[in-house]
């Protein structure tokens, strides 16, 4: 169906299920309970998942398929990020021409970045993306402040004159009225869900995506990246020229990313420098390494997982562990909270670090292979009666993680 | 005139710097072959070396003051210094006044022991991986370590004072003939240029005219040779790893009077440092230490006025551009070597 395998579909399927259902799936503890904290079912926090989902996916397509790691893609979330806003300020609230601006102009943008770019690989290119993010940056945050307002970052207002608006337009980015903030609240016993606009929008746009995804991976020319990435001079001496298939990689990723920075502005009509700091670029390359680099589903967990932890973490304090231990003896209780504050709250970033670390290290292949691996445990042990079927077995699963 | 002079000046400390950083991550590239990117967060572990060492001398102790009570009548304490206790108050305050000098002799030995650690126990594990990998986990290892600082230091950059008699500044332009405060200059930056050519040059020195730097020149040039020739070459890249570190490490405690250590200074430096890198060549010593000070210089010349009115901006994206330019036009840096981290 969909022009994709069965399993394929299966698990555009799942995901689809997945991020529809996510508003009940992700607050599974009710709402005065305890346990709230760790509901993660309200818009803002899903919307960044699937957000960033967006970004990590079109990153994949570039780094999982063609092994060119790329320290610069912020800068495309950060241009998708200011056409939007502009396009609200100059055009209308409706979302659609922001979004539709933000990936035409990123892609334009990554275009030209990854023409030059793409000219040198390995560590250079890594350097000459790294260059160009942060002469962006630089640049957003001096002389362009016309164009993007500088440190205070890019806002609507009132008075911008909006041509296509009419005189009782909706102040809030909309999809034709539907604001994006809107929700509607089911309340089920003591629980509270909460069903946005914007998610559900930034839902659809992302299943878009990530099936756009499936569709590249399995075509020739996610074949023909990934002969770039096994032997790139083998490539070249079949007499093949490498460059427009890697350079239509950058730009499909380029314009994700600016799809990503669209609906970004379109939740929260504001766009900032900041977003293109080198640092964000790094942060896009942790989902996609963490989840599982090269796999179908691993950008999309390791945004999911980064964003959560990211939010539930920091709101974990020095009270909320008391709370938890408080049924150990007192000189334990404080010792137990003594060395876990260093990793929760501010430390956040400590955390990620040392598990990013960690992954690198242990599971190159990410959250995604852990998973394998935890489900070839419990497989091996049906299948014990021959190396032969459990190589077989391997091989099957290494297939399937592609 | 005074103005060019005055730029190129100010172009020597920061190109001072990158130049150090530079030369320590071109030495573990070109032995080891890996690409450190937690080799800022180590010239900002040396910042904070300073930091630690200007704190510990400022521990002090309550004592009751000898004049007596306050206004209400309870005793008056002042603080008491441990070091001024210890040595005397003179000795005390000169300690104080020059911890930052004296931090150099108290981070070599940190940062040859992270050094080591860090290659035996994490960099080592990363040889025959790709260079993707290396960057990234010491990438994550960066965050790791700027984490701890952060944990420790707070966010907040920390003031680290030069010893009082450099605090002033030097008026070159009388030197040249110009007039009086035409051309004023720092005085702790002449010491940090002066100090980190020093360091240069002794790196320099160390791998030209010892036996041991001719080993490692020769293990560069081709390791395997050298391996064959029964030489533990390991011990002896694990070694350089250590002076890599302590290079970064001594132009961060110096870098610290200059600009107050914060925990993400390292990040800052690190990208310009790898721009520097690759525009001097990979593996090239000589063209790191040299495209850190054009650069360095180059940048300050787009800051002045006069560039600026032409070309708005430059100043924040001209090394970049001149990276991007060198990347295009001579693959392999200003003196990069043949064969080096060629595609």
């Amino acid at each position: 169906m969909l022009s994709l395998n069965k399993k394929d579909f299966g698990l555009l399927l799942v995901v689809a299920i997945l991020t529809l259902a996510a508003p009940i799936i992700l607050n599974p503890f009710p709402a005065n309970s305890g346990m709230a904290q760790f509901n993660a079912g309200y818009p803002d926090l899903m919307q960044r998942f699937v957000i960033f989902g967006i970004f990590a996916i079109g990153f994949n397509i570039l780094f999982g398929l063609t092994g060119y790691l790329s320290f610069g893609h912020a800068a495309f979330l950060g241009v998708g990020s200011y056409s939007a806003v502009w396009m609200m300020k100059l055009l209308s609230m409706n979302v659609i021409p922001a979004i539709l601006l933000s990936v035409i102009v990123a892609g334009l943008f990554s275009v030209v970045i990854g023409y030059i770019s793409l000219r040198r690989s390995g560590i250079y290119f890594s350097i000459l993306t790294l260059a160009f993010a942060q002469m962006s940056f630089n640049l957003a945050y001096s002389v362009l402040t016309p164009i993007t307002n500088g440190e205070t970052g890019l806002q609507i207002s009132l008075n911008d004159p909006r041509i296509l608006d009419g005189a009782n337009a909706p102040s809030y980015p909309n999809l034709f009225g539907a604001q994006m903030n809107s929700a509607a609240t089911v309340e089920f016993g003591s629980w509270i869900f909460t069903f946005s606009v914007g998610y559900y929008l930034c839902a659809v746009i992302m299943l878009a995506a990530f099936y756009i995804s499936i569709r590249v991976f399995r075509s020739p020319f996610g074949m023909m990246l990934r002969a770039v990435k096994s032997n790139q001079q083998r490539m070249n001496y079949t007499g093949l020229n490498t460059k427009p298939y890697t350079l239509a990689a950058f730009v499909i990723s380029g314009m994700y990313a600016g799809l990503a920075g669209g609906l970004l502005a379109s939740m929260d009509p504001l766009a900032g420098a900041e977003r293109m700091q080198w640092t964000a670029s790094g942060e896009v390359v942790l989902m996609t390494i963490l989840g599982g680099a090269g796999t179908l589903l691993g950008p999309v967990l390791g945004a999911g997982f980064i964003k959560y932890f990211e939010n539930i973490f920091s709101k974990i304090n020095d009270n909320v562990l008391h709370g938890w231990f408080s049924f150990m003896p007192d000189g334990f209780e404080n010792f137990l909270v003594t060395v876990i504050h260093p990793f929760v709250g501010k430390g956040w970033n400590l955390t990620l670090g040392l598990l990013f670390m960690l992954v690198v290290i242990f599971l190159p292949g990410g959250l995604v292979e852990g998973g394998q691996r935890f489900g070839r445990v419990f497989r091996r042990k049906d299948r014990n009666a021959g190396s032969v079927e459990a190589d077989a077995a391997k091989q099957r699963n290494q297939t399937a993680a592609e | 005139m005074d103005a060019i002079l005055l730029q190129l000046l100010n172009g020597l400390d920061k190109g001072s710097a990158y130049a150090l950083i530079a030369l320590g991550l071109t030495l573990i590239f070109g032995t080891l072959g890996v690409v450190n990117f937690a080799h800022g967060a180590l010239f900002m572990i040396g910042a904070f070396c300073a930091v630690t060492l200007s704190k510990i001398f400022t521990l002090s102790h309550k004592a009751a003051e000898p004049s007596g009570t306050d206004f209400l009548g309870n005793p008056k304490f002042e603080d008491v210094l441990y070091i001024k206790e210890w040595f005397g108050d003179a000795a005390g305050a000169w300690l104080l006044d020059w911890s930052v000098p004296l931090s150099i002799l108290f981070a070599i030995p940190i940062m040859l022991a992270i050094g080591f650690i860090m290659e035996r126990g994490l960099i080592k594990h990363f040889y025959k991986r790709p260079h993707a990998d290396q960057i990234l986990v010491t990438f994550g290892l960066a965050i790791v370590l700027q984490e701890v600082i952060k944990y420790f230091y707070g966010a907040n950059p920390i003031p680290t004072a030069a010893p009082e008699a450099f605090r002033g500044s030097f008026d070159f332009g009388v030197l040249l003939g110009f007039d009086p405060n035409a051309i004023i200059y720092p005085y702790w930056r002449l010491i940090y240029f002066a100090f980190s050519a020093l360091i240069i040059g002794g790196v320099f020195a160390f791998l030209q005219f010892t036996t041991f730097g001719m080993v490692v020149r020769a293990g560069m040039a081709d390791r395997e040779t050298v391996g064959l020739l029964g030489i533990n070459i390991d011990k002896r890249f694990t070694i350089m790893f250590g002076i890599a570190a302590a290079v970064a490490g001594l132009a961060g405690v110096m870098y610290a009077p200059i600009n107050s250590p914060n925990y993400h200074m390292g990040m800052d430096f690190l990208v310009l440092s790898f721009v520097v890198v690759v525009v001097g060549g990979m593996g090239s010593l000589p063209g790191a230490v040299l495209a850190g000070f054009l650069l360095g210089i180059l940048e300050s010349f787009a800051s002045m006025n006069e560039v600026k009115d032409i070309l708005p901006g430059i100043d924040q994206i001209i090394i970049y551009v001149v990276a991007i330019i060198i990347l295009l036009t001579r693959p392999r840096g200003l003196m990069g070597r043949k064969g080096v981290m060629e595609e």
